[in-house]
Protein backbone atom coordinates (compact mmCIF):
# COMPACT_ATOMS: atom_id res chain seq x y z
CA UNK A 1 0.00 0.00 0.00
CA UNK A 2 1.01 3.46 -0.87
CA UNK A 3 1.64 6.10 1.96
CA UNK A 4 -0.56 8.99 0.83
CA UNK A 5 0.74 12.20 0.27
CA UNK A 6 -1.80 14.00 2.54
CA UNK A 7 0.46 17.12 3.90
CA UNK A 8 0.26 16.65 7.83
CA UNK A 9 -0.22 20.38 8.65
CA UNK A 10 -1.94 21.02 11.64
CA UNK A 11 -4.49 23.08 9.50
CA UNK A 12 -5.25 20.44 6.66
CA UNK A 13 -9.05 20.63 6.00
CA UNK A 14 -9.59 16.93 7.19
CA UNK A 15 -8.27 17.78 10.93
CA UNK A 16 -9.96 20.76 10.97
CA UNK A 17 -13.30 19.59 9.66
CA UNK A 18 -12.95 16.37 12.05
CA UNK A 19 -12.34 18.98 15.25
CA UNK A 20 -14.87 21.25 14.31
CA UNK A 21 -17.47 18.42 14.58
CA UNK A 22 -16.15 18.20 17.74
CA UNK A 23 -16.46 14.29 17.61
CA UNK A 24 -12.42 13.82 18.93
CA UNK A 25 -13.36 11.28 21.21
CA UNK A 26 -15.51 9.22 19.09
CA UNK A 27 -14.46 10.51 14.88
CA UNK A 28 -11.24 11.43 16.06
CA UNK A 29 -10.06 7.99 17.99
CA UNK A 30 -11.82 6.21 14.67
CA UNK A 31 -9.53 8.12 12.67
CA UNK A 32 -6.21 6.79 14.86
CA UNK A 33 -7.46 3.44 14.73
CA UNK A 34 -8.14 3.46 11.08
CA UNK A 35 -4.70 5.52 10.82
CA UNK A 36 -2.76 3.07 12.81
CA UNK A 37 -4.41 -0.16 10.92
CA UNK A 38 -3.07 1.23 8.03
CA UNK A 39 0.37 1.51 9.36
CA UNK A 40 0.91 5.28 8.74
CA UNK A 41 1.84 5.70 12.65
CA UNK A 42 0.16 8.76 12.75
CA UNK A 43 -1.19 7.50 16.02
CA UNK A 44 -0.99 7.75 19.74
CA UNK A 45 -3.10 11.08 20.25
CA UNK A 46 0.40 12.75 20.03
CA UNK A 47 -1.43 15.57 17.34
CA UNK A 48 -3.47 16.41 20.67
CA UNK A 49 -0.79 18.58 21.35
CA UNK A 50 1.01 21.08 19.59
CA UNK A 51 -1.34 21.41 17.51
CA UNK A 52 -2.80 25.01 16.80
CA UNK A 53 -6.36 24.36 15.99
CA UNK A 54 -6.59 21.72 19.22
CA UNK A 55 -5.46 24.62 21.22
CA UNK A 56 -8.01 27.15 20.15
CA UNK A 57 -10.94 24.76 20.18
CA UNK A 58 -9.23 24.13 24.12
CA UNK A 59 -8.31 26.86 25.34
CA UNK A 60 -9.27 28.15 28.63
CA UNK A 61 -9.38 25.92 31.62
CA UNK A 62 -12.87 24.70 32.28
CA UNK A 63 -14.34 25.58 36.00
CA UNK A 64 -15.97 23.94 38.42
CA UNK A 65 -19.33 24.65 39.64
CA UNK A 66 -17.70 25.93 43.01
CA UNK A 67 -15.45 28.46 41.07
CA UNK A 68 -17.80 29.75 39.06
CA UNK A 69 -20.42 30.29 41.97
CA UNK A 70 -17.12 32.26 43.67
CA UNK A 71 -17.40 34.67 40.43
CA UNK A 72 -21.06 35.50 41.42
CA UNK A 73 -20.23 39.01 43.37
CA UNK A 74 -23.36 40.41 44.27
CA UNK A 75 -24.18 37.59 46.78
CA UNK A 76 -22.72 34.63 48.38
CA UNK A 77 -23.81 31.05 47.19
CA UNK A 78 -22.42 27.77 48.12
CA UNK A 79 -23.20 24.52 46.20
CA UNK A 80 -25.08 22.90 48.36
CA UNK A 81 -27.99 25.63 48.46
CA UNK A 82 -28.35 24.97 44.41
CA UNK A 83 -31.66 23.52 43.43
CA UNK A 84 -32.06 22.08 39.93
CA UNK A 85 -36.12 22.34 39.85
CA UNK A 86 -38.09 24.99 38.46
CA UNK A 87 -35.51 26.46 35.80
CA UNK A 88 -35.01 25.77 32.26
CA UNK A 89 -31.87 26.68 29.98
CA UNK A 90 -33.01 26.46 26.45
CA UNK A 91 -29.87 26.39 24.41
CA UNK A 92 -28.62 24.03 21.39
CA UNK A 93 -26.68 20.97 21.13
CA UNK A 94 -24.57 22.71 18.49
CA UNK A 95 -23.47 26.01 17.75
CA UNK A 96 -21.56 26.82 14.26
CA UNK A 97 -20.67 29.89 15.81
CA UNK A 98 -19.91 31.05 19.13
CA UNK A 99 -19.93 34.89 18.53
CA UNK A 100 -23.91 34.47 18.79
CA UNK A 101 -25.79 32.12 20.34
CA UNK A 102 -29.09 31.78 21.03
CA UNK A 103 -30.09 31.23 24.36
CA UNK A 104 -33.30 30.94 26.96
CA UNK A 105 -33.85 31.00 29.73
CA UNK A 106 -37.42 30.80 31.67
CA UNK A 107 -38.61 30.18 35.49
CA UNK A 108 -41.42 28.84 37.02
CA UNK A 109 -42.07 31.40 39.38
CA UNK A 110 -45.59 33.15 39.68
CA UNK A 111 -43.83 36.45 39.75
CA UNK A 112 -45.93 37.73 42.29
CA UNK A 113 -44.58 40.50 45.21
CA UNK A 114 -44.34 37.60 47.39
CA UNK A 115 -42.87 35.16 45.26
CA UNK A 116 -40.49 36.47 42.17
CA UNK A 117 -36.93 35.96 40.51
CA UNK A 118 -34.20 38.65 41.85
CA UNK A 119 -31.36 37.96 39.21
CA UNK A 120 -30.48 35.70 36.99
CA UNK A 121 -27.35 34.81 36.09
CA UNK A 122 -25.65 33.43 33.02
CA UNK A 123 -22.34 31.49 33.77
CA UNK A 124 -19.95 30.11 31.43
CA UNK A 125 -17.47 27.44 31.64
CA UNK A 126 -14.46 28.36 29.13
CA UNK A 127 -15.24 32.24 28.38
CA UNK A 128 -12.07 34.62 29.56
CA UNK A 129 -15.34 36.56 31.53
CA UNK A 130 -17.46 34.02 33.53
CA UNK A 131 -20.26 36.20 33.99
CA UNK A 132 -22.03 36.55 30.49
CA UNK A 133 -24.86 38.32 31.80
CA UNK A 134 -26.31 39.93 35.13
CA UNK A 135 -30.15 40.21 34.82
CA UNK A 136 -32.69 41.82 36.95
CA UNK A 137 -36.01 40.91 37.29
CA UNK A 138 -38.99 41.84 39.52
CA UNK A 139 -42.77 41.12 40.09
CA UNK A 140 -43.27 43.68 37.54
CA UNK A 141 -42.41 41.06 34.43
CA UNK A 142 -44.99 39.43 35.37
CA UNK A 143 -43.20 36.51 33.49
CA UNK A 144 -39.71 35.06 34.48
CA UNK A 145 -38.76 34.76 31.26
CA UNK A 146 -35.41 35.99 29.17
CA UNK A 147 -34.11 35.26 25.88
CA UNK A 148 -30.86 36.76 24.54
CA UNK A 149 -27.80 35.61 22.35
CA UNK A 150 -24.20 34.77 24.07
CA UNK A 151 -20.94 34.49 22.92
CA UNK A 152 -19.14 31.46 24.32
CA UNK A 153 -15.57 30.41 23.36
CA UNK A 154 -15.69 26.94 22.62
CA UNK A 155 -17.38 24.02 23.60
CA UNK A 156 -18.36 23.80 27.29
CA UNK A 157 -21.37 23.98 29.89
CA UNK A 158 -23.28 26.45 30.16
CA UNK A 159 -24.89 27.76 33.48
CA UNK A 160 -28.26 29.67 34.43
CA UNK A 161 -28.49 30.48 37.98
CA UNK A 162 -31.71 32.09 39.10
CA UNK A 163 -32.38 33.88 42.82
CA UNK A 164 -35.74 34.41 44.50
CA UNK A 165 -36.58 36.87 47.15
CA UNK A 166 -36.79 33.95 49.23
CA UNK A 167 -32.78 33.59 48.51
CA UNK A 168 -33.87 30.06 46.82
CA UNK A 169 -31.06 29.45 44.31
CA UNK A 170 -32.42 27.25 40.93
CA UNK A 171 -29.89 26.29 38.52
CA UNK A 172 -30.22 24.75 35.46
CA UNK A 173 -26.51 23.69 33.03
CA UNK A 174 -26.59 22.65 29.24
CA UNK A 175 -23.52 21.12 27.23
CA UNK A 176 -22.74 22.73 23.89
CA UNK A 177 -20.55 21.84 20.92
CA UNK A 178 -18.93 25.13 19.92
CA UNK A 179 -17.29 24.57 16.46
CA UNK A 180 -15.98 27.79 16.19
CA UNK A 181 -14.85 30.01 19.02
CA UNK A 182 -16.12 33.33 19.34
CA UNK A 183 -12.09 34.84 20.94
CA UNK A 184 -10.58 33.34 17.74
CA UNK A 185 -10.82 35.87 14.91
CA UNK A 186 -12.39 34.01 11.79
CA UNK A 187 -11.01 36.35 9.07
CA UNK A 188 -7.93 35.14 9.41
CA UNK B 1 -25.91 54.24 18.52
CA UNK B 2 -29.25 52.95 17.63
CA UNK B 3 -31.54 51.00 19.26
CA UNK B 4 -35.03 49.14 18.81
CA UNK B 5 -37.80 47.81 20.95
CA UNK B 6 -40.44 46.03 19.46
CA UNK B 7 -43.75 44.61 21.89
CA UNK B 8 -47.04 43.87 20.02
CA UNK B 9 -49.17 45.63 18.37
CA UNK B 10 -52.03 45.60 20.74
CA UNK B 11 -52.19 46.00 24.16
CA UNK B 12 -54.20 45.71 27.17
CA UNK B 13 -54.07 47.14 30.89
CA UNK B 14 -52.91 44.12 32.88
CA UNK B 15 -51.04 42.33 29.95
CA UNK B 16 -47.92 40.34 30.57
CA UNK B 17 -46.75 41.54 27.19
CA UNK B 18 -43.31 40.18 25.59
CA UNK B 19 -40.23 43.43 25.13
CA UNK B 20 -37.61 42.39 22.83
CA UNK B 21 -34.86 45.16 22.47
CA UNK B 22 -32.09 45.15 20.06
CA UNK B 23 -29.20 47.21 20.82
CA UNK B 24 -26.54 48.54 17.33
CA UNK B 25 -23.38 48.31 19.20
CA UNK B 26 -20.18 46.00 17.90
CA UNK B 27 -19.03 44.72 21.56
CA UNK B 28 -15.97 44.53 21.06
CA UNK B 29 -14.15 41.80 23.27
CA UNK B 30 -10.23 42.82 23.73
CA UNK B 31 -8.75 39.64 22.26
CA UNK B 32 -9.54 39.97 18.70
CA UNK B 33 -7.49 41.46 16.47
CA UNK B 34 -7.25 44.03 13.21
CA UNK B 35 -6.01 43.75 9.98
CA UNK B 36 -2.58 44.93 11.42
CA UNK B 37 -2.27 42.54 13.71
CA UNK B 38 -3.32 45.03 16.52
CA UNK B 39 -5.45 44.45 19.26
CA UNK B 40 -8.95 45.76 19.26
CA UNK B 41 -9.31 47.80 22.69
CA UNK B 42 -12.19 46.26 24.88
CA UNK B 43 -15.72 47.62 23.99
CA UNK B 44 -18.99 46.09 25.81
CA UNK B 45 -21.89 47.41 27.28
CA UNK B 46 -21.33 47.54 31.00
CA UNK B 47 -25.37 47.93 31.54
CA UNK B 48 -28.58 48.12 30.03
CA UNK B 49 -31.33 49.64 32.35
CA UNK B 50 -35.28 49.79 31.02
CA UNK B 51 -37.39 51.91 32.82
CA UNK B 52 -41.26 51.42 32.27
CA UNK B 53 -43.63 54.28 34.04
CA UNK B 54 -40.76 55.49 35.98
CA UNK B 55 -40.18 52.07 37.33
CA UNK B 56 -37.09 50.13 36.58
CA UNK B 57 -38.29 46.78 35.02
CA UNK B 58 -34.88 45.52 33.66
CA UNK B 59 -31.42 45.80 34.00
CA UNK B 60 -28.81 44.06 32.42
CA UNK B 61 -25.56 43.85 33.39
CA UNK B 62 -23.47 42.60 31.05
CA UNK B 63 -19.75 41.80 29.43
CA UNK B 64 -18.08 39.99 26.62
CA UNK B 65 -19.72 37.53 27.08
CA UNK B 66 -23.27 39.19 25.36
CA UNK B 67 -23.18 38.96 21.24
CA UNK B 68 -22.61 41.89 19.14
CA UNK B 69 -25.66 43.45 18.86
CA UNK B 70 -27.17 42.79 22.32
CA UNK B 71 -30.72 41.15 21.67
CA UNK B 72 -32.56 40.73 24.99
CA UNK B 73 -36.35 39.19 25.06
CA UNK B 74 -38.32 40.25 28.28
CA UNK B 75 -41.56 40.30 29.53
CA UNK B 76 -43.22 43.16 31.71
CA UNK B 77 -46.84 44.01 32.98
CA UNK B 78 -48.56 46.66 30.97
CA UNK B 79 -50.46 48.92 32.86
CA UNK B 80 -50.83 52.47 31.33
CA UNK B 81 -49.66 53.83 28.34
CA UNK B 82 -46.29 55.51 29.20
CA UNK B 83 -42.68 55.66 28.02
CA UNK B 84 -40.15 52.97 27.91
CA UNK B 85 -36.81 54.34 28.79
CA UNK B 86 -33.42 52.29 27.42
CA UNK B 87 -30.35 53.68 28.91
CA UNK B 88 -27.18 51.59 28.43
CA UNK B 89 -23.47 52.67 29.11
CA UNK B 90 -20.13 51.34 27.35
CA UNK B 91 -16.34 51.00 28.03
CA UNK B 92 -15.91 54.29 25.59
CA UNK B 93 -17.71 56.12 28.35
CA UNK B 94 -20.86 56.25 25.87
CA UNK B 95 -24.39 55.82 26.93
CA UNK B 96 -27.35 55.59 24.80
CA UNK B 97 -31.10 56.19 25.04
CA UNK B 98 -34.17 54.97 23.69
CA UNK B 99 -37.30 56.08 24.58
CA UNK B 100 -40.70 54.75 23.24
CA UNK B 101 -44.32 55.39 24.30
CA UNK B 102 -46.02 51.87 25.19
CA UNK B 103 -49.59 52.45 24.30
CA UNK B 104 -51.97 50.48 26.43
CA UNK B 105 -55.72 50.35 25.77
CA UNK B 106 -57.94 50.85 29.32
Amino acid sequence: MSRPTRAKTSFSPERRQSLALGARATLGSGLVALTSALGLGWANNTFAKDDPVEHMMTSGKLRSVSEMLAGVKEYEVRESQLKSEGIQLHLSILADNGNSVPLGVSVASPMTPQSHVTDIYLLSQRNPVLVMAHLQLGPWNGRAELNTRVRLAGSQKVFALARTNENLWLVDSADIIVTESACVDASS
Amino acid sequence: MNARLIWPKTIAAGDVIKVRLLIQHPMETGYLQDMTGHLIPRNVIQWIRCEYDGQEVFKAQTSSGIAANPFFEFYVRATVTALMVVTWFDDDGQTGELRQLMPVQS
